[in-house]
């Protein structure tokens, strides 16, 4: 049944209170399971053998002897994955990833794996592997990949428009925009021109990847994994497998953190294959290590950036070109930089390009707002230098070029009505920007933009015997959206919060359900969760009626309970949901209420933040003591959740501007795969994060709902840069800003 | 009639064309007369592709409607994190 | 001889298990006494999610070899509950949305539990160092002080 799914302005009941959450006991008591919480019967240790050379052909693996091992029950390398892609280029690119085939790509590339009865076990029969490489000569950074003569990664690869058809570590190189900007430059009084760099970073979750994988002799699997994606791995893993879709049933376990790096797999097919040949289940749980060299990190970027402007503030020209590594494999990450680079602003002559390039590097994934965080540091530190060379106020010269309905976005289409300048004012008009700054102190600002999906999503609602209500939702909760589909669901049925129960469904419970990324949990389940309620309404209605003997015309539904309406009825009680739920084995039997929707368009997403640092001159050592965000969320359905999502990407965006950098040395080995010297924020590194929460509706959502969880991270690389310019004179262009690059700066200053 | 526009990395698939006038009532009916009219736009599709109408991006729902006069572009289809 | 039988008390409850002689406290704990609040976040001391109290001292699970623990106690996330109840810092995590994926949940009650029983009233900075060997990616640590601080309030009453 369609639904409209236009915004209704409409007074809530129970929307945007502050309830506890249903997961929340099992969380504190450690209740709760996690990917490597599960247990089965006769289960076996899974380990993976990498490559310790960041480029290696693979010229002769030898298991015999780990075979042998007592207590080795399963030994697998690319033979038992044979390409059942057919043909597609994607699909063969993680199967690759997920063990290698005739090379090894990058420093801790899957080549083989054992399962056994234990851990020691398991670890002496990976020694008894014997891997021929013959060592191939490496690149990593993304600068050199470029170069003529650089070692190719992928020969298969073509840089698109090369006539001259040679083999080339660049796969995309992707231009947008608009206008003239040779023309646009001329008009300028001003003009800004600078190159950055960002080093790699990665999601950092504190849940390694883990899973059981149970494969049987007649072709059906189970597998229980942490994902923000079950639908979707299950997909993927059935295709690598062969195995028949419904016949695979996968379980989200509750997840430990994803931001993007637990959309793709990256062991579960080769645990799933483990499983298959041992006929026993197996289970695979990566080390930290492995999680840093054999996940997918977000990209090391270089990029050039020219910003023009008049003396009045008016930009009128502005160009980037971004160059982004995608690890082994070719991905769009170059292309969404270029995308997003300037979308925060109506400007007449605008050009970019994205590069997307190939290194012996692990494959990227999305990290919360794939791509947009590099650009953003690039083009809003460079807002700042603009701004200064004019003499104008940083904000008010973003205001004089902010985006509004009717520009053209840098990316290609015409803007509706979108919130940047609400929290533009919404910034200046904060009480931090008057918060006076000490010695040694400065304050900077930035703006982001990110895009907001919707996607496949099914969702069932039942009805129990007692009227209370259980709620199926097939989207991974990554922060708390179960507390927001119970109060979307007894908002829309006129109950109270604790009369439902939302689970998360696996995938035999449900049709298919998109991944939890793209900010579009809230927005697609909660969606999807008001038709099905909607519909549970309409069986109730239907049901009162029966019990009444009236027409259902007659029936409407108030409150949480039926009334029946018209003179004829006046004296009929309100029936309750749970006076016809006790009622409904006889009134046609269980009472549900399902929806399948498409939801899209949730809508794009600005964010500005305000950030006060202080800078030790002595060490380069710069702390953050104030920070502010403030970003539109349509409609905050739970508020505390909300503020949680700001809080964490504002973080997230603080690590990676400070201190978080992948380091390769020049064997191209990862240097420093581990929480020690892969430095993410600590609790006394941050102060309390404030956050105000705008609310200017989606009208493409019937409550206003845009998606939240990812512009957060946006903004704080270049609001940081920002305050380190205002606090010490000193323009970083090389992310992090660690105190060793810092401390340069500042004495290159004397 | 229409006037699409199309970003460049998908026009790269439709022979350089970064305009292309046709009739369409839904983002579904767009897409099989491109496939139609442009053979290799079928590899462009299964790798991602999102619509955007009057500058609301639609990644998912291929039924939505197009109102005439509408401002259609064509874009990559944007993963999330 | 290269396993240990192990005579501890985790949760005030005596228990016995074998072991080899490397395994840390933290598998043993997890893969047969069959507590798995406790989590591997890096194996090597460096994130907190396996915090534990032994002897009443903060420690890592993942740095502490079974063969150690006989005849000392142990306490998990498992053990805050009192009498059924959960304890104000459980409470207070719920109440203040002090977790999103809750991973690290564990290791931080356990750690804001060993502060509070030493310090009923410690400043934003004592906390904050205090719980600084416990890594979260999730909230930014902002709700979770807040949380501390108000269990804190509740507890000295």
């Amino acid at each position: 049944m369609a639904h409209d799914t236009s915004y209704t302005d409409q007074k809530f009941n129970v929307i945007g209170s502050r309830v506890s959450r249903p997961d929340g006991v099992d969380k504190v008591t450690g209740r709760a399971r996690y990917g490597a919480d599960a247990t089965a019967p006769g289960q076996l240790v899974g380990l993976i053998l990498r490559s310790p050379h960041a480029h290696a052909k693979i010229k002769k693996i030898d298991t015999s002897k780990a075979e042998k091992l007592a207590g080795v029950k399963a030994v697998v390398t690319s033979a038992d994955l044979p390409d059942l892609t057919g043909g597609d280029r994607s699909m063969l690119d993680i199967l690759e990833n997920s063990m290698a085939r005739d090379r090894a790509l990058y420093d801790g590339h899957a080549v083989a794996a054992v399962a056994a009865i234990d851990r020691a076990t398991a670890k002496k029969a990976l020694k008894l592997i014997k891997v021929t490489y013959q060592v191939l000569p490496h690149v990593t950074d993304v600068d050199e990949a470029m170069k003529p003569g650089a070692p190719i990664v992928q020969p298969h690869i073509r840089t698109p428009g090369d006539k001259s058809d040679q083999p080339s570590n660049v796969s995309g190189v992707v231009p947008f925009g608009h206008g003239d900007i040779d023309a646009g430059f001329a008009e300028a009084d001003v003009i800004v021109e600078k190159s950055y760099k960002t080093e790699q970073t990665h999601q950092g979750y504190i849940e390694p990847h883990a899973c059981m994988a149970s494969v049987s002799s007649d072709g059906s699997g189970e597998l229980w994994v942490t994902t923000q994606g079950h639908f979707s791995f299950r997909n993927v893993c059935s295709t690598l497998l062969g195995m028949d879709v419904a016949k695979l049933k996968v379980t989200s376990s509750e997840i430990g953190g994803g931001f993007g790096g637990k959309t793709h797999v990256w062991m579960e097919p080769v645990a799933l294959c483990l499983s298959r040949k041992a006929n026993r289940p197996v289970k695979v749980v990566m080390s930290r290590e492995e999680v840093f060299r054999a996940s997918g990190p977000t990209s090391s970027t270089s990029m050039d950036i020219k910003i023009g402007a008049k003396k009045d503030g008016t930009i009128t020209a502005a160009s980037a070109q971004l160059r982004y590594q995608g690890g082994a494999f070719p991905g769009i990450w170059g292309m969404l930089g270029a995308m997003t680079s300037f979308a925060c602003y109506d400007i007449k002559n605008v050009k970019t390009v994205g590069y997307d390039v190939l290194v012996n590097r692990p494959k990227v994934a999305a990290y919360r707002a794939p791509s947009a965080p590099m650009a953003a540091f690039g083009v809003e530190s460079t807002m700042d230098l603009v701004a200064a060379e004019i003499g104008m106020n940083a904000i008010d010269f973003r205001l004089k070029n902010a985006a509004s309905e009717g520009s053209k976005a840098s990316y290609g289409p015409t803007y509706g009505p979108i919130g940047i300048k609400p929290t533009l004012e919404a910034v200046k008009n904060h009480p931090h920007m008057k918060a006076k700054l000490k010695k040694n102190q400065g304050r900077g600002m930035a703006c982001g933009f990110w895009f907001n999906f919707g996607g496949q999503t099914c969702t069932d609602l039942n009805i129990g015997i007692d009227g209370t209500v259980s709620l199926t939702v097939g989207t991974v909760d990554v922060g708390g959206s179960r507390a927001s589909m119970s109060l979307i669901a007894a908002e829309e049925l006129g109950i109270s919060y604790e009369q439902v129960k939302t689970h998360i469904g696996d995938t035999a419970s449900l049709g298919h359900n998109d991944t939890t990324e793209g900010s579009r949990g809230t927005f697609s389940s909660g969606m999807a969760t008001i038709f099905a309620a909607r519909d549970a309404i309409e069986v109730l209605k239907q049901r009162a009626a029966l019990m009444w003997e009236i027409p259902v015309a007659d029936v409407v539904w108030e409150a949480g309970s039926a009334l029946a309406v018209g003179a004829a009825h006046g004296n009929l009680t309100p029936l309750s949901l749970a006076d016809i739920a006790r009622k409904s084995p006889t009134t046609g039997g269980p009472i549900a209420g399902h929806n399948e929707v498409v939801a899209d368009n949730a809508g794009v997403s600005f964010a500005s933040h305000i950030c006060d640092i202080e800078v030790d001159p002595e060490t380069g050592g710069t702390k953050v003591i104030r920070y502010t965000v403030v970003q539109d969320a349509g409609k905050a359905i739970h508020p505390d959740y909300v503020e949680g999502q700001f809080q964490g990407g504002a973080a997230q965006g603080i690590g990676w501007a400070l201190n978080e950098e992948y380091i390769y040395g020049e064997d191209g080995r990862l240097q420093n795969p581990g929480f020690l010297d892969y430095r993410i924020p600590v609790c006394s590194d941050l102060p309390f994060i404030d956050t105000k929460i705008l609310e200017i509706p989606n009208p493409n959502h019937p409550y206003g709902v845009r998606g939240v969880g990812e512009t957060s991270i946006v903004p704080p690389l270049a609001a940081i840069g920002n305050a380190l310019s205002n606090a010490a004179g000193v323009r970083m262009d090389h992310v992090p800003m660690s105190p060793p690059r810092i401390l340069k700066a500042l004495e290159a200053l004397n | 009639m229409l006037q699409v526009q199309v970003s460049s990395s998908i026009s790269q698939a439709l022979d350089g064309a970064t305009t292309i006038a046709l009739n369409a009532q839904t983002v579904s009916e767009l897409m099989s007369k491109l496939s139609e009219r442009y053979p290799r736009m079928q590899r462009q599709l299964d790798e991602g592709i999102a619509v955007s109408i009057n500058g609301q991006i639609y990644r998912d729902n291929w039924q939505v409607a197009i109102p005439a006069d509408a401002e259609v572009y064509l874009l990559p289809r944007i993963p999330g994190g | 001889m290269t396993a240990t039988l192990v005579s501890t008390t985790v949760n005030g409850d005596a228990v016995q298990f074998a072991c080899p002689n490397d395994e840390t406290l933290l598998d043993s704990l997890r893969d047969r006494v069959g507590l798995t609040g406790v989590k591997e976040g890096c194996g090597t001391g460096d994130c907190g999610a396996c915090s534990i109290t032994l002897d009443g001292q903060l420690v890592c699970s993942c740095l502490v070899l079974s063969a150690e623990v006989s005849g000392r106690e142990i306490t998990t996330v498992e053990g805050m509950v009192e009498g059924g109840q959960l304890h104000p810092l459980q409470q207070h995590f719920i109440d203040g949305a002090a977790l999103q994926c809750g991973i690290c949940t564990p290791g931080f009650l356990i750690a804001a539990k060993a502060l509070l029983d030493r310090n009923p009233d410690p400043s934003e900075e004592q906390i904050r160092y205090a719980l600084a060997g416990n890594l979260c990616r999730c909230t930014g640590y902002d709700k979770i002080v807040r949380a501390v601080q108000s269990a804190a309030v509740e507890m000295r009453k």
